[in-house]
């Protein structure tokens, strides 16, 4: 057992460190410093500047761009880039359809996908849930219907995030009706401008438009963008849930967030026992996670994931909402000012601190809701 | 970093695992164990003894293994899981703890040898009737007699106070600051009311009438030592407490597998599942706090950056506090009306956790230290 990190660690969380201060413009961490909504600009700039210096995608396969980095190091990198307020590499591609190009994918497909999903070349959505699919995501029904060199794809899918965005999207489909459920199931990569595609904006009750829906009319995809074999999608889509040890709690952002709430607190903090004792008693429950974090990473070189893996969803994504919610208590009747502008008494914080804590309702249901990470505790740690 | 045991440190876990439940390998030998005076196995502790256990923290110099707060964190948490009677945490860990940090070479070497060797029991006499758990003593005062000292006060709750060979008592000094004293138990002016604790464990009352008392180390305040050796033991008290949990858990997922109501087991249950899940987070959350508070104690003073080991102990300490209540309290309702038996034994554990909590300070009093605090620093930097 060993507290302090090792020389080498330590100058790698350094140069972290150093570069995120510095290399990232400021006016993008401010957005993020200041919880406001990035552009699509700010999000393409950042990510762009992160893989110019091999920092995109470390950890994907070393042929496509990855760093072989320990766990350990793939984690102080994903800290101290939430510490700095640099915006993370888009998810969509940098997590999930990039490892799973670089793991299923055709020599042609790596070739064609993964260096301009690396870069943000191309905006990738996910295309999993559907209205009637979202917990049991394999209930899911737009159906792909082979015609020669094509997929004919037809249904809906929804809550497809930033999907406004999105040049092309990677889908779950249904190609093989028969089969039983998770079975019939395909992974196929579509572009967004192909005809018979429309994105619908879904507008949120923070009053932002995050999510769509997207439709799919008799859109022809070629028979070359299937990733993997066919009807063997569900155990791709697992393994791109079930692939990230590092980075499943928000624990960086998180901690800066109470940080800054304790500025934003002033004398309160000082005057006032019950916020002092909430205060310290979130720091002490987010200090938890971020230890489980660690022993979580410090543990994985087995490749085998570490079963304290499953609490980080669950009570990162508790905590980051207690901590929005301790936001709002701060604004007081100033959180009323969601709408004023740059004009107001109202500070730039407090006006933010209701769409921020209602916006991150979301974190407990998307990505296997609170519900379904108790689920997989029960069953799969303690064989309920 | 590295939260990982090392194979020395495993061994040492297996071996002290396989001795305690030679005798303690089921719940109705444990029982009969409190039931007789003097509440523990005194074959227990001579193996202790044999095994090296009961000298694990002191220098060799001083009769001990030379061990650190790891290796009693080990010991401690397979002592919990069998709700061991045995004092190694008061009468090693605290009180011989209280003479390695204040005696003299060869006050240690003479009390510590005898401790280490089983031949001498120790009581801490910290705790002070109607005052929390707290370092700078008041209720029993210290006059100079010629070469010696004699003592003044009273002293309770002092566990094993009433069968211990020695009593390590802090005593105010009359020039203020505290001093810490050793006290024969069959001294004159010493009265000792024993009684069983609500966990089958034993503490007394012990009264101080002018009995003649030996100054451990040359004078001087020892507050600060006291309250190092309080905070370490707290870490300790933490992992004991840890095993306890981990079994209450452990008992509650067998239960709700075989006990059958309505036709089938308990675990068809999802309102029953999703709070054994809980259980299993509060518990994975509260060992990495204490695996983390006993690096800390483990590391070179100066070399663990911002925190300083009384901050980890506390903040272990409140993790522990709350999770234990929790795992605690659900472990019975989960079992219901089997779990208030004396007979069974998952009632008896949130007896012995509830006394852990309170027996060094509990949650509420170190929330408010971490509260009064807070305003200190931005965040928690676990990692120096
Ligand atoms: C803001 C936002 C962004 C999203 N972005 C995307 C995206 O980009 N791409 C995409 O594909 N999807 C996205 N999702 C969808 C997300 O993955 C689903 O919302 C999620 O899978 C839950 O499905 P549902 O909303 O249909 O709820 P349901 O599955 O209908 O669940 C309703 C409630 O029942 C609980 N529940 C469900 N099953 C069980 C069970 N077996 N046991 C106990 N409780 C259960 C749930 O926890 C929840 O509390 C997004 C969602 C949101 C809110």
């Amino acid at each position: 057992m060993q507290l302090e990190l090792s020389e080498q660690d330590a100058a790698f969380r350094a140069e972290m460190r150093d570069f995120f201060t510095t290399k990232v413009p400021q006016e993008i961490r401010d957005v993020v410093a200041s919880r406001g909504e990035l552009s699509k600009d700010d999000i393409v700039t950042s990510q762009r500047i992160l893989n110019a210096e091999g920092l995109a995608v470390p950890h994907w396969p070393a042929e496509w761009g990855g760093r072989d980095w320990t766990p350990l190091r793939r984690h102080i990198w994903h800290e101290e880039m939430q510490r700095a307020c640099v915006p993370l590499p888009l998810a969509f591609n940098a997590s999930m359809v990039g490892p799973v190009i670089a793991a299923f994918g055709t020599q042609e497909q790596k070739e064609r996908f993964l260096p301009a999903t690396a870069n943000l070349d191309i905006w990738w959505s996910q295309g999993f849930s559907e209205p009637d699919a979202g917990s049991d995501l394999a209930s899911l029904r737009t159906t792909a219907v082979r015609d020669g060199d094509d997929w004919i794809v037809n249904g809906q899918k929804t809550w497809t995030t930033l999907g406004q965005h999105g040049d092309w999207i990677f889908t779950l489909v249904r190609t093989d009706p028969e089969a039983k459920k998770q079975r019939g199931i395909s992974f196929l990569l579509i572009d967004m401008t192909s005809p018979g595609v429309e994105v619908r904006p879904i507008e949120l009750i923070d009053g932002g438009h995050e999510v769509n829906e997207v439709w799919f009319s008799d859109v022809r995809v070629p028979a070359e963008n299937l990733v993997g074999e066919e009807n063997h999608g569900w155990d791709y889509a697992k393994f791109l849930l079930g692939n990230e040890r590092v980075g499943v709690a928000p624990v960086g952002a998180t901690k800066r967030v109470l940080a800054q709430a304790k500025e934003w607190a002033g004398d309160a903090l000082a005057d006032d026992p019950l916020l002092a004792a909430r205060v310290a008693e979130l720091e002490n429950e987010l200090l938890a996670l971020e230890l489980t974090a660690l022993r979580v990473v410090a543990h994985s070189t087995d490749g085998k994931p570490h079963p304290a893996s499953s609490v980080l969803k669950l009570k990162g994504t508790e905590l980051q909402q207690a901590v929005s919610e301790l936001v709002v208590d701060l604004a007081g009747p100033a959180s009323l000012a969601s709408g004023a502008g740059d004009d107001s008494t109202v500070p730039q914080w407090a006006r933010r601190a209701t769409p921020a804590y209602l916006n991150l309702r979301k974190a407990s249901i998307y990505g296997g809701s609170n519900e379904i990470q108790r689920q997989i505790i029960a069953r799969t740690i303690l064989g309920l | 970093m590295d939260f990982t045991h090392d194979d020395e440190q495993k061994a040492l876990a297996e071996a002290v695992r396989g001795l305690v439940t030679r005798t303690y390998g089921s719940y109705e030998d444990r029982r009969r164990t409190v039931r007789d005076e003097p509440g523990y196995d005194e074959k227990l502790w001579t193996g202790l003894a044999e095994m090296g256990v009961l000298g694990l923290p002191f220098a060799e110099e001083d009769g001990g293994m030379g061990a650190g707060p790891i290796e009693s964190a080990l010991v401690a948490e397979e002592l919990g899981r069998v709700i061991a009677p045995e004092p190694f945490l008061t009468s090693v860990v605290l009180a011989g703890g209280l003479v390695a940090a204040t005696g003299t070479d060869s006050q240690r070497a003479e009390v510590l040898g005898a401790v280490s060797a089983g031949e001498l029991v120790l009581a801490p006499a910290v705790a002070e009737p109607g005052r929390p758990m707290t370092a700078a003593a008041s209720a029993v005062r210290a006059t100079a007699a010629g070469e010696g000292w004699t003592l003044e006060g009273v002293k309770e709750p002092v566990p094993h106070g009433a069968t211990a060979g020695r009593l390590v008592v802090t005593a105010a000094l009359p020039d203020g600051g505290t001093g810490v004293f050793l006290v024969d138990g069959d001294a004159d002016g010493v009265t000792r009311t024993g009684y069983s604790t609500h966990d089958g464990g034993r503490a007394a009352q012990v009264r101080l009438d002018g009995a003649a008392a030996t100054l451990l180390g040359d004078g001087g305040d020892a507050t600060e030592a006291v309250s190092a050796v309080v905070d370490q033991a707290r870490v300790v008290a933490c992992h004991q407490a840890l095993g306890a949990m981990a079994v209450a858990l452990e008992s509650t997922t067998d239960y709700l597998k075989s006990r059958k109501q309505f036709g089938v087991p308990l675990a068809t249950f999802q309102a029953l599942t999703f709070r054994a899940a809980d259980m299993y987070v509060s518990l994975e959350l509260a060992r990495s706090l204490a695996t983390w508070a006993s690096m800390v104690q483990a590391a070179e003073p100066g070399s663990t950056g911002d925190t300083e080991p009384a901050d980890a102990a506390r903040r272990a300490a409140l993790g522990t506090s709350r999770a234990a209540r929790h795992v605690g309290q659900e472990a019975i309702q989960l079992h219901g009306g089997i779990a208030m038996t004396a007979e069974y034994h998952v009632g008896n554990y949130v007896s012995h956790l509830t006394a852990l909590d309170h027996l060094l300070g509990d949650g509420h009093q170190h929330l408010r230290a971490l509260a009064a605090d807070v305003g200190d620093h931005a965040e928690v930097d676990p990692l120096p």
